[in-house]
């Protein structure tokens, strides 16, 4: 999925500043799995602003509202009755959430209340991990399922580097190298002569730096 | 290797079968030409050649490429580092180019330290291909006369391509595969990180040797003399892949006042000794930080000097 955390309190509220009625507006997709945008999150989202306005003595009227996904026009047009009501619109959603509301809304002004960081999954209770870098040519397969593209800090497809320590990147102490992770599984299937080809360089054309991407399933299209 | 693949001083040196030993030497931060060739007089005739690193630790410096070109002009012969962190292929093929046109002979393939260790932590970072890709792409525009999309180059560039090797980083087991893995990708010559841990390089020699990769490949040992006791120390707790051990820091704290550096260099000699006659070492790497004005004592008492001219 699509994981993001929220912004400060104070960034939402320096953004909507000059604002004094507020539509919230929740996405039941990623960001719900992810406890940053769903309805529960909008809620506290909208009393904590609420308080503080009060306690500047600029109260704000905000209305809150969830849809299924904002990244689908087909929800995003459910708000079609109540987004004229606003001075502005503040989305919960992913990136795609406040920018598809702006495509459909021209009129309206939308802010982000959250900053969208990586795909990827909870690893436990309340942390989440970055998977993917959505390259657009998944090997994860030569890697024993672990891609080294969205996971070495230097995107090495021969690694790991001199920093690799105690299974621990240079970067961080916090950071796992995963290139250790990916030698070490090879070892344990007695393949590690899988790594010892020079790798051509990658074609990045896939991935965000062959331009902004588009997918079409010609079928759906019809 | 058996006819010369540039020419270089380095490559000659280590052809004709003589102990290689190199030098170090980082660019200024700003444009001080005068500092930069300060430096080399400390550094020529005393080694046969100088690695001039490439924003090092990811702190911005004076380009390699430049500074290469100067040390040139100055009458020593550089190694010039490239790191991949700061160029895509585009920009990594056109300094490869420029390099040999300034007549530049060697050069070092490096991923690149992280730029979260240096001054411009808030980078982008680049690392459109890595070091094993960077080795594979200047000896294919050397030997194949080729770009790596297959285009012909209207006079190829020829440089003598080093790499760099890390015994000490984990997992230890790899780290001979990941040598071979570099050899294969087309090294020609070697120059490893700093040693401290004799009794694992010693390890890990062996395995190089039971491989046969010291006769693909030229291996230089890479020494750093400590200043002091505290250098040690942190080294041993900062710097991610170095392997210092606490009899080595004990000996420097052991030294009396005011000696710990003579201890440090003490234990330089001592392994440069090692070295000379270790199974598949073919030269030392010395990379004096900030101390190049040692590098004509510690060549002395190392005993590898005159340099070779050949």
């Amino acid at each position: 999925m699509i994981v993001a955390d929220r912004k400060s309190l104070e960034e939402i509220q320096e953004m909507i500043k000059p604002h004094r009625k507020l539509l919230i507006v929740g996405c039941k997709g990623c960001v719900t799995v992810c406890n940053v945008g769903g309805s529960k999150e909008v809620e506290i989202l909208a009393s904590a602003l609420t308080i503080a306005r009060k306690k500047e003595n600029n109260e704000i009227e905000i209305d809150t509202t969830t849809i299924e996904r904002q990244c689908d026009n087909e929800y995003v047009s459910q708000l079609k009755e109540t987004v004229g009501n606003y001075d502005a619109v503040l989305s919960m959603a992913c990136g795609v959430g406040p920018q598809f509301l702006s495509e459909y809304y021209r009129e309206q002004k939308f802010y982000p209340a959250v900053n969208t960081t990586f795909f990827g999954g909870a690893v436990s209770h309340g942390i989440w991990e970055e998977r993917c870098a959505g390259c657009g040519t998944c090997i994860i397969h030569d890697f024993d399922g672990i891609c080294p593209i969205a996971r070495c800090a230097k995107s090495l497809l021969h690694g790991p580097c001199g920093g690799s320590s105690n299974g621990l990147c240079e970067i961080s102490k916090e950071t796992i190298c995963i290139w250790d992770a990916i030698v070490a599984k090879k070892i344990e299937q007695g393949r590690l002569e899988d790594l010892l080809k020079v790798r051509p360089a990658k074609d990045w054309r896939t991935a965000r730096d062959g331009g902004p991407r588009r997918s079409i399933r010609e079928e759906l299209t019809r | 290797m058996s006819e010369l693949k540039s020419g270089s001083n380095l490559e000659k040196v280590l052809k004709a079968g003589h102990f290689a030993f190199t030098g170090e030497c980082g660019p200024p931060k700003g444009a001080n030409v005068e500092h930069l060739v300060g430096k080399f007089k400390h550094l020529k005739g005393n080694v046969d050649a100088v690695n001039m690193t490439d924003n090092q630790t990811a702190v911005v410096r004076m380009s390699s490429l430049a500074a290469s070109h100067i040390m040139i002009h100055e009458g020593l012969e550089p190694n010039f580092q490239m790191v991949c962190r700061d160029r895509n292929r585009l920009a990594i093929t056109a300094d490869i180019l420029g390099a040999h046109a300034l007549g530049i002979r060697n050069m070092l393939c490096l991923s690149g330290d992280h730029q979260s260790f240096g001054n411009h932590p808030q980078a982008k970072n680049v690392h459109d291909i890595d070091s094993m890709q960077l080795i594979n792409l200047v000896t294919t525009m050397r030997d194949k006369e080729e770009f790596i999309n297959g285009e012909k180059i209207d006079v190829a560039p020829k440089l003598f391509v080093g790499a760099a090797c890390n015994p000490f980083a984990d997992p230890f087991e790899y780290r001979v595969y990941r040598l071979a893995n570099k050899i294969a990708a087309g090294a020609d010559f070697i120059q490893t990180q700093c040693i401290y841990n004799m009794e694992k390089f010693r390890t890990f020699m062996k395995q190089v040797v039971d491989m046969g990769l010291h006769e693909k490949c030229y291996i230089l040992a890479g020494v750093t003399p400590m200043k002091n006791a505290r250098m040690a120390n942190f080294m041993s707790k900062f710097v991610p892949g170095m392997d210092v051990p606490d009899s080595l820091i004990d000996r420097l704290k052991g030294a009396e006042k005011g000696k710990q550096a003579e201890e440090g260099i003490k234990f330089a000699l001592e392994q440069i000794e090692e070295f000379k006659e270790m199974e598949g070492i073919a030269g030392v790497h010395l990379m004096a930080i900030e101390w190049e004005h040692m590098v004509p004592e510690i060549a002395e008492r190392a005993g590898v000097l005159p340099r070779p001219v050949v």
